[in-house]
């Protein structure tokens, strides 16, 4: 029972990363149509810039987190700006492969630049907490703040787009573009908020997988699969199906360890992915596709 | 005096050939006009390249006197130019309210005001601010479109087949609101295919075919004219 216990805190630690990355990769789908695959490297290149600022100024660990998502806020603006939106009027499928070709540049570009061995944010073993009452469940501190902040961070976005004029116009863009066009409003503004809340929020996935694991370059990358299941499984183009669908898969993954070795935990995703794909291709909240 | 809308000459279409073939509008202040005509005729078409939703390749568009020739959407707006397309006319997530005030996003200050105008023309959209657009009746989802476009207190409403897809009794109740916009003084240009109705509540009306203007006058003198009604109005 403990086990199970156990399994689904790593699965909500792996879901919180999971949701950062979802929720972004489905409000660009949203707004733009397409699917962002250099989303993977988003949060790789965030954890990277993270890592950058706090040894710079001799800082601790979460301190990474409020430096990589404003740093890849404005690194996904300029991204958008510079590339995007020269090609924003043809067909998505070549947004899409401008995104992959992205994808590659910023891989090599974070290689180039810290190179490709493992990093971390702090040396040593963070102890785990043993809770005595859930049975001697083991929860690190990281572990918490990773679900914490996720959460607070969710909130931050479901108030934004249910209370602001900006986050309904965002909703609304997404809902019939053509309509919006014709209400006035300004689609270029819509637009860039939407690359600084999927560019922080990518940034933030990636602090969280350095937080509980290790940087790597290719980290975002093979998060990728996962993150569109997640965005795919809760419906894409709803940003609140990505946190269902986020959830949904990090538990899964997690789970799937009490039957298989884990190595297939990225498979586990997949077959998700697919059987949703087959079964109800909207996703679990009607998508826009 | 310059009309408040006229457009003069129109040839353009999506990019191949022409589909306006020199169609001409006018609408006054205090006027609903009215444009009828078969399937293929340009009347949607006529409007979208009013509004600057595609492009105007000869011809020019007066809004007050002054030329707003293929000028942005937003622009439109802005001078108090409101559009309803014919489908897709709500934004279904949205709930009736943000629906109206995404209709004002362009307009500063508070919308109370504007909602409460909105709210008492149709009193339903009140009951059901808080419900999904997305979950409401046809009808119900015409009038928060028509709502949409009333919260930037526009002069002249653009309708695109307002009553397609309705019961007779809301095809009444449509034409019924349309006369309270209007005689608020608000201008009102709209494409019907329920021509019979539409024009007897017109001040004019335009039979367009083939993209060009095939007959101008008065509602009841298009209704009375017998070639019109052998061509659009079944007999």
């Amino acid at each position: 029972m403990t086990d199970i216990l156990q399994l689904l805190v790593y699965g909500l630690v792996l879901g919180s990363v999971l949701t950062m990355g979802a929720i972004g990769v489905s409000m660009i789908f949203g707004i733009l149509r397409f699917a962002h695959f250099a989303h993977g490297d988003f949060m790789t290149l965030g954890a990277y810039l993270g890592l950058s600022f706090i040894s710079a100024f001799g800082l601790s660990s979460w301190w990474a987190l409020p430096a990589a998502m404003v740093g890849m806020a404005a690194v996904a603006v300029f991204i958008d700006q510079v590339l995007y939106r020269r090609i924003r009027r043809t067909q998505p499928v070549i947004l899409l492969i401008a995104s992959f070709g992205m994808a590659l540049i910023l891989r090599s570009l974070v290689q180039l630049i810290w190179g490709s061995d493992n990093q971390t944010y702090a040396s040593g073993i963070q102890f785990p907490w043993r809770l005595d009452w859930l049975g001697g469940l083991r929860l690190k501190p990281d572990h918490l703040w990773i679900m914490l902040i996720s959460l607070g961070l969710v909130a931050s976005v479901h108030l934004f787009l249910t209370r602001t004029r900006l986050g309904k116009a965002m909703r609304a863009m997404s809902d019939n573009m053509d309509l919006a066009l014709v209400s006035g409003i300004p689609a270029e503004r819509v637009i860039m908020v939407t690359w600084v809340i999927g560019g922080a929020l990518a940034a933030a996935a990636g602090v969280f997988l350095g937080i509980d694991t290790r940087l790597h370059p290719m980290m975002g990358w093979t998060t990728l699969l996962p993150v569109f299941a997640a965005a795919i499984l809760g419906g894409i183009g709803r940003p609140y199906g990505a946190i269902a669908g986020g959830m949904i898969i990090g538990v899964s993954m997690e789970m799937s360890t009490l039957l298989i070795p884990a190595a297939y935990k990225p498979a586990v995703a997949f077959a998700i992915m697919v059987g949703m794909l087959i079964l109800r291709p909207q996703g679990i909240f009607k998508g826009t596709v | 005096m310059s009309s408040l809308l006229e457009a003069k000459g129109l040839y353009g279409g999506y990019g191949g050939a022409d589909i306006l073939q020199g169609t001409n509008l006018r609408v006054e202040t205090d006027e609903i006009v009215v444009i009828v005509g078969p399937n293929g005729a340009g009347k949607s078409t006529a409007m979208k390249a009013v509004f600057g939703l595609l492009r105007i390749r000869e011809g020019e568009v007066l809004y007050r006197g002054e030329a707003i020739t293929n000028a942005k959407p937003e622009q439109m707006v802005r001078r108090g130019i409101a559009y309803v397309p014919q489908e897709k006319n709500v934004f279904p997530s949205l709930t009736v309210r943000e629906n109206l005030e995404m209709g004002a996003y362009l307009m500063k200050g508070d919308l109370s005001k504007r909602l409460d105008k909105v709210y008492t023309l149709f009193p339903k959209l009140a009951e059901r601010r808080r419900q999904q657009a997305g979950l409401m009746s046809g009808g119900e989802r015409q009038m928060v479109a028509m709502g949409r476009a009333l919260m930037i207190d526009p002069q002249l409403l653009m309708l695109d087949e307002p009553t397609a897809g309705l019961s007779p009794l809301l095809i009444d109740e449509t034409f019924e609101r349309i006369k309270e916009i209007n005689a608020q003084g608000i201008g009102v240009l709209m494409v019907e295919q329920n021509a019979k109705q539409a024009l007897s509540i017109a001040s004019r009306g335009y039979v367009l075919a083939t993209g060009s203007n095939r007959h101008e006058d008065t509602g009841p003198n298009l209704l009375a004219n017998p070639e019109v009604a052998e061509m659009f109005l079944g007999g």
